[in-house]
């Protein structure tokens, strides 16, 4: 048994190794071809000559992307919105989860108060009235359109409360012995204890910023304030002409419009694709860490 | 004066107060807006000024010819990528634990969580491309070994296992994490005592890890009950277009383009109404199951 075992278990290990790498391959596999597409000259590209490597390597894509004063426009946007909205949430989410994190006795309101916000998870007023509401409130147009709506995440708060709760008590406790008030706690004690937690929820925060694209397109009168993503998606998917300037129309011909698109495609995933092995650890970490309670 | 007792909670009502505030103004505003779905709503009008028009609405959305069509095809993708969605990281979770090597199990798992974070705009490009039935590479290599090209994003017959299989690629790694971390919670004394009795590994598989797994592969199952009419609009409104709309227009991009395209505003509220409350009791049934059976609580 040992032995049938033993060759068995080899023969498992190599197949289950190969396999695993081709499946991570096979993932990424579509995003290094249309990184191959964009440094390639759009001439190999229609002709079908790309695979996985540039054929006549060229930037003119990238050169033509980064003169365009649209992008340039959208990309300061998504700046914008994601510092922004990064400072609100993460400010938000703290303010929010620290005192839901109380028990009942500490706390009398706290019970109807988290019912209040996970409520929200339950039930949403949906497309229409969100997007009247916004209508009304008088933000269309702006960036505060693009933060507000979202600006507590119920999830995000859930995850820090509970991250919140496991802490030692006695900490809070002698904490509060030596005179210290529930804002020296939560800004000295708590969040500093709670950098896993925080680490994943800001880098679920950026990235999330940086991705959204529906709010821009419905909320944003002109193509002008499109942030990055809802200009990407306007160019990507929609191809929508109305939107082009003559010259680009000229300038796009020029280098086609698959070159282009892969390059855009690229820019558009650039920033998460340099800052995402970085922080893998830490939200591989927090995820576990969220969903593991007593 | 403030008792006691008050005075150490008023800070905690301080710190919530911009949280409510916001939450009150863009979540508790708009269900009340749902008020929409029962008048002949105009903006300009605003919900105060426009007319009552009771049911009609909703009678009129349920007699729509299309209706009955997008709800199917919403459930169907719907609950085809839950399945996809519990089993496929499930097995993938377990085939990387029997990984030894620890940089071989890191590298597989940066790559196939990675394109859980890109948008469905920067992964509806690429699939455009590579899935376009003249220039796309998957076509090209269909060609090569002497079969016909298929429109994949354009043919009802494949649109919506093309919307299946993209979102397993998009979230199947991601997915793993969890499992991955109930793997490592399994008690170790329980396969030295499987490893006396001479349980081979995968003997160990069936009757150590996949019972070990049991709890939280139920809780997963339950939670996902909450999603049967979330059917991916971020994915469809970048993938789909109008010849495909019999397989994989869903609720949502329906909802969107009578809403906000054809401002037909009355009767997009209607279906939304209908759907939050079919979800509203779907996830609160979800919540109340894994409660119950997996002792799970959310807070």
């Amino acid at each position: 048994m040992v032995l049938s075992g033993g060759v068995g278990t080899r023969i498992f290990r190599v197949c289950n190794h190969i396999f695993l790498i081709a499946l991570a391959l096979l993932c990424i596999l579509p995003l290094v071809q249309v990184l191959a597409m964009s440094f390639s000259a759009s001439s190999a590209v229609a002709a079908g000559l790309v695979r996985l490597w540039p054929v006549d390597f060229t930037l003119k894509s990238y050169v033509y992307i980064l003169k365009n004063a649209q992008f340039l426009g959208s990309f300061g946007v998504t700046l914008q919105r994601v510092a922004l909205g990064f400072l609100i949430n993460m400010v938000l989410v703290v303010l929010t989860a620290y005192p839901l994190s109380k028990g009942v006795q500490a706390f009398r309101g706290r019970t109807l108060m988290v019912w209040l916000f996970v409520f929200t998870i339950l039930f949403q007023g949906g497309l229409i009235p969100s997007y009247m509401t916004i209508r009304m409130t008088g933000i269309m147009d702006s960036v505060w359109a693009l933060v507000l709506p979202g600006a507590v995440q119920v999830f995000n708060v859930i995850l820090l409360l509970n991250f919140f709760r496991n802490l030692p008590k006695e900490l809070e406790e002698s904490a509060f012995i030596d005179g210290a008030g529930h804002w020296t706690i939560m800004s000295r004690i708590f969040v500093p204890l709670s950098l896993p937690a925080m680490a994943t929820i800001m880098l679920f925060t950026i990235v999330g910023h940086w991705n959204s694209w529906f709010d821009g397109l419905i909320y944003m009168n002109k193509p002008e304030h499109y942030p990055l993503a809802t200009y990407l998606q306007t160019l990507i998917i929609q191809m929508d002409f109305k939107n082009m300037r003559t010259e680009d129309a000229y300038l796009l011909a020029e280098i086609s419009n698959r070159t282009s698109k892969a390059a855009q495609i690229i820019i558009g995933s650039l920033p998460i694709l340099v800052v995402y092995p970085f922080l893998q650890r830490f939200f591989v970490k927090g995820i576990v860490l969220g969903s593991v309670k007593e | 004066m403030l008792s006691g007792k008050t005075r150490r909670e008023l800070p905690l009502y301080l710190m919530l107060l911009p949280g409510l505030i916001l939450i009150v103004l863009y979540q508790y505003v708009p269900m009340a807006g749902i008020a929409i779905a029962f008048q002949k709503f105009t903006p300009f009008k605003g919900w105060f000024g426009s007319e009552w028009v009771g049911l009609d609405n909703l009678r009129f959305a349920l007699a729509l010819p299309d209706a009955e069509q997008v709800i199917w095809n919403t459930v169907y993708i719907s609950a085809m990528k839950i399945a996809a969605g519990l089993v496929v990281p499930l097995a993938i979770s377990l085939l990387l634990n029997e990984v030894t090597r620890t940089v071989v199990k890191r590298g597989v798992q940066t790559l196939i969580y990675l394109p859980h974070f890109l948008s469905w705009v920067i992964l509806g490009g690429i699939l455009i491309d590579i899935l376009s039935p003249s220039e796309g590479i998957v076509n090209q290599a269909l060609q090569a070994i002497g079969f016909k090209p298929v429109f994949f994003l354009g043919d009802n017959r494949w649109f919506p296992y093309v919307l299946v299989l993209s979102d397993v690629w998009k979230e199947f790694g991601f997915n793993t994490i969890i499992y991955l971390a109930a793997l490592t919670s399994i008690n170790p004394v329980l396969y030295e005592a499987a490893v006396i009795d001479g349980a081979s590994r995968w003997k160990q598989t069936l009757h150590v890890t996949l019972p070990g797994m049991l709890p939280i592969i139920v809780l997963l199952a339950t939670l996902s009950l909450g999603n049967v009419l979330n059917a991916g609009f971020d994915q469809v409104f970048n993938l789909y277009s109008p010849v495909v709309y019999d397989s994989g227009d869903i609720l949502d991009t329906m909802i969107y383009r009578v809403g906000l395209v054809d401002a037909q505003y009355g009767l997009a509220t209607a279906f939304g109404l209908m759907k939050s409350a079919v979800s509203f009791v779907l996830i609160s049934a979800s919540y109340w199951l894994a409660y119950r059976y997996a002792h799970y609580r959310i807070f």
